[in-house]
């Protein structure tokens, strides 16, 4: 057993942990037996199916509004698609094309046995696996040839709304000593339930999430990461409604972390709960297997509820995801379990409850990629108090070894942040870790000081509320309002009506090759 | 630009405080001190600063100095300035609308409610449109409020409908009516190519069709809000940056005795 800075009992995290499985395997059940729009969109999309018809609805979401308006959704895009490619001989691609035309009725061609099924779609899901194979060996190469930053990596974001104002911004922030560049969406795009297709130039607050887009920030990194030596990862947001099409999406191009949590979208965003957990699967899956890091939006309970009165939350709702992520067979490696430093500045000896809670989270899931994000709720339009406050989150950052650092600026609060606002963060973080690199190998925890107490509190209750939530179940946690205060009902939010049970006819393979081969 | 419009040798000013001429203060009357940052987009040099200085300038400040300057990226600099400001306002005759109400705590607003009014009031808030933020109006509506001011769900006369974010107009005002709303409040965060303006307007717009914009208080809020910006758009009051729930809540009740809304 690992030796605990702060005095955690290690025995008492397990039976956290074990808590939250049971949780997660609740979730996890009812998940299974469900497929929605988003997930059978996805499939297409690993069939190949792309493009838009002439009213620009993508391809995906033709084929499957065909199915769904017939009220054969349950029986899965495959198993129609397959149907269809033996009766007619034609491409996946060609099929979609023919029913956007009006040419072809899914629902009318002859059926086939499972056998026959599974043989006509393997070469085009080997196709597919071998794509995202590739991409993921590419950004290994990378790593090994080229390396990357040290950890915590910088995180910094870009939010013009167009994209090749976003590259230049990007491009900026890398050569300044950016790690992560994150590719903010626009307002609004996680409620729509289609992924919008091509190159976007107008967006408010944020890019859209396209294919396009993402092939032309990965081409910009790829060259400003060469040009610094430096492999640039790029991030962009795998939630909302179209969760598992951004995953695959980002598989295809090589995007190398997703915020993806269904937690975040059912309490910020109304998303219907059953909905995002099924769609989340999915996406986890592909992220998983395409060597994804995912962000998990816990930080967030921190803006609506108090950052010292809800830690606990925070800490129930990492160990909850880490349990759905492993089902999904993400590597903990790849979890960016999210935290933040969201407490009132004012507060006395605020700092070390801070530090307290970041290194109790690094001891809880050593392995994980911790994300780390900034002070926000108490930053004020002061600038200049803003700057130190982000530096003592940075302190807190390097001392306790965290994964990623989402770079706080100066200027939040106020706008999205100026190429200047940027440098001055990343000159902050790097002086910061560099002057402080090894802090958290020469100080230790006083016994029976606040840290120590403040980790122990926490932990205790952790356990507490885990216990509350396994007598009834994640969904009326949910309901109750257990997390940022925010009481979402279980059938309502948005989606819903794209969720449907799976029928006797259901193919999915990807679910065991994804899961099954790293 | 010619050097010879600014005096270079600035130190013979008055030092007496006048109102109707002031100018911003460094640690000597009317020195006029400013300091300011920004980039531009050239590559770093003698010419970069050189440009900044003429930029100065042009902005009215003299002898201006570039304490610090570096090159973000090739072809954008930084610069930290400093500044004396040649320009003066006068202050003494500045004339700012403002919420006038006479702000309450929780306690003197509820009884101020059971007095006056004599009954619950209903106070629905969203962050209307495409905006996802929701912590303007949690920070007002949520029972813990925000930085030691109580929300408006802790009020005993008040109940309070949060609504949460991206609640399109024409859903928020139906919600409005179903609840038989006395105000309704709208956060707005996300200001980007004036995204609130069009929203905020389109609201009124839509109150003003249904015949409701007398019946209910229109209030908006935000961080970039300004009262004088709510006013010009057709509400009630506006709430900016440093204003709480005591202050949204003592504006309703106060103008809904006003206008004698029982």
């Amino acid at each position: 057993m690992q030796k605990s800075k702060l005095g955690l009992d290690f025995e008492k995290v397990e039976y956290a942990r074990g808590l939250a499985k049971g949780i997660a395997e609740d979730v996890q059940s009812f998940v299974e037996q469900y497929t929605t729009v988003a997930v059978e969109r996805t499939l297409c999309r690993l069939m190949g199916i792309d493009g838009v018809d002439d009213n620009d609805v993508p391809l995906p979401n033709v084929v499957v509004e065909a199915l769904k308006d017939k009220g054969v959704l349950n029986e899965g895009a495959l198993f129609f698609i397959a149907n269809a490619m033996i009766q007619t001989g034609l491409s996946p691609q060609q099929i979609a094309e023919k029913v956007a035309a009006d040419e072809l009725d899914l629902t009318k061609v002859v059926t086939r046995d499972p056998q026959q099924i599974a043989d006509v779609l393997k070469p085009v899901i080997d196709e597919s696996m071998t794509r995202i194979r590739t991409r993921r060996a590419r950004r290994e190469h990378y790593l090994e040839t080229i390396g990357e930053g040290p950890k915590p990596y910088l995180y910094i974001i870009v939010a013009t709304g167009n994209i090749y104002e976003d590259v230049v911004q990007a491009q900026a922030g890398a050569r300044q000593g950016a790690d992560v560049i994150a590719v903010i969406r626009t307002t609004g795009q996680s409620l729509l339930d289609y992924v919008p297709y091509g190159a976007t130039t107008e967006g408010f607050g944020g890019t859209f999430a396209t294919q396009e887009n993402f092939r032309i920030m990965r081409k910009a990194l790829d060259e400003v990461g060469e040009e610094q030596g430096r492999y640039i990862r790029l991030c962009n947001y795998c939630s909302g409604l179209c969760m598992p099409e951004i995953a695959i999406m980002g598989a295809f191009e090589g995007l190398d972390v997703m915020l993806n949590d269904a937690l975040y979208g059912i309490l910020f965003r109304d998303i219907n709960m059953q909905r995002t957990l099924i769609d989340q699967y999915m996406s986890r899956i592909i992220n998983g297997f395409a060597g994804v890091i995912i962000n998990t939006g816990e930080d967030n309970y921190l803006t609506t509820a108090d950052a010292v009165e809800a830690a606990h939350t925070v800490l129930a709702s990492d160990l909850i995801n880490e349990q759905l992520a492993l089902m999904a067979g993400l590597p903990e490696e790849q979890m960016g379990l999210g935290h933040a430093f969201e407490m009132d500045p004012m507060l006395e000896n605020g700092f070390l409850l801070e530090l307290a809670q970041a290194q109790m989270t690094r001891e809880i899931f050593p392995k994980a990629t911790l994300k780390y994000m900034p002070p926000t709720k108490f930053m004020t339009g002061n600038i200049f108090r803003g700057h130190i406050q982000d530096a003592l989150f940075n302190m807190i950052g390097i001392w306790t070894h965290q994964g990623i650092q989402l770079l706080g600026m100066p200027t939040e609060a106020i706008h999205t942040p100026f190429m200047s606002d940027r440098y001055l963060s990343i000159e902050n973080a790097k002086y910061i870790f560099n002057n402080m690199k090894s802090i958290g190998e020469e100080m230790e925890f006083v016994e029976g000081g606040i840290c120590r107490n403040r980790a122990k509190e926490v932990l205790g209750n952790t356990i507490k509320l885990l216990e509350e939530i396994t007598k009834e179940g994640l969904f009326t946690a949910l309901e109750k309002g257990i997390f940022g205060d925010v009481k979402r009902p279980k059938n309502g939010g948005k989606g819903l009506q794209g969720v449907t049970m799976k029928g006797e006819n259901y193919y999915n393979p990807f679910v065991e090759l994804m899961k099954g081969k790293r | 630009m010619s050097e010879g419009l600014y005096s270079m040798e600035a130190k013979d000013f008055d030092k007496t405080l006048d109102f109707t001429k002031i100018k911003p203060y460094g640690d000597t009357m009317n020195d006029g001190k400013v300091q300011l940052s920004f980039t531009l987009p050239v590559p770093c040099g003698a010419e970069a600063v050189e440009a900044a200085k003429q930029l100065l300038r042009k902005m009215g400040l003299e002898n201006p100095s570039v304490v610090y300057y570096k090159e973000l990226t090739p072809g954008f600099t930084f610069f930290n300035c400093y500044g004396s400001c040649t320009h003066t306002v006068d202050y003494s005759t500045i004339y700012v609308p403002k919420v006038e109400s006479d702000t309450m705590d929780m306690y003197e607003t509820d009884e101020y409610i059971r007095e006056n009014i004599g009954r619950k009031i209903v106070i629905v808030g969203a962050s209307t449109g495409t905006d996802a933020h929701t912590v303007g109006i949690d920070a007002i509506m949520n029972m813990k409020g925000y930085a030691g001011h109580y929300g408006l769900e802790r009020y005993d006369m008040i109940e309070a409908y949060n609504l949460g974010s991206q609640v399109p107009n024409e859903e928020f005002i139906a919600k409005g009516i179903e609840l038989h709303a006395d105000a309704l409040l709208v956060s707005q965060t996300v200001t980007q190519k004036d995204v609130h303006i069009k929203n905020m307007t389109e609201f009124i717009e839509l109150m003003e069709a249904e015949g409701l914009r007398d019946k209910m208080i229109c209030c908006c809020g935000g961080a970039r809000i300004t009262h004088e910006l709510a006013k010009e758009l057709g509400f009630d009051a506006g709430f900016g940056m440093n204003t709480y729930a005591d202050d949204v809540a003592s504006f309703v009740v106060q103008e809904m005795v006003k206008r004698g809304m029982k």
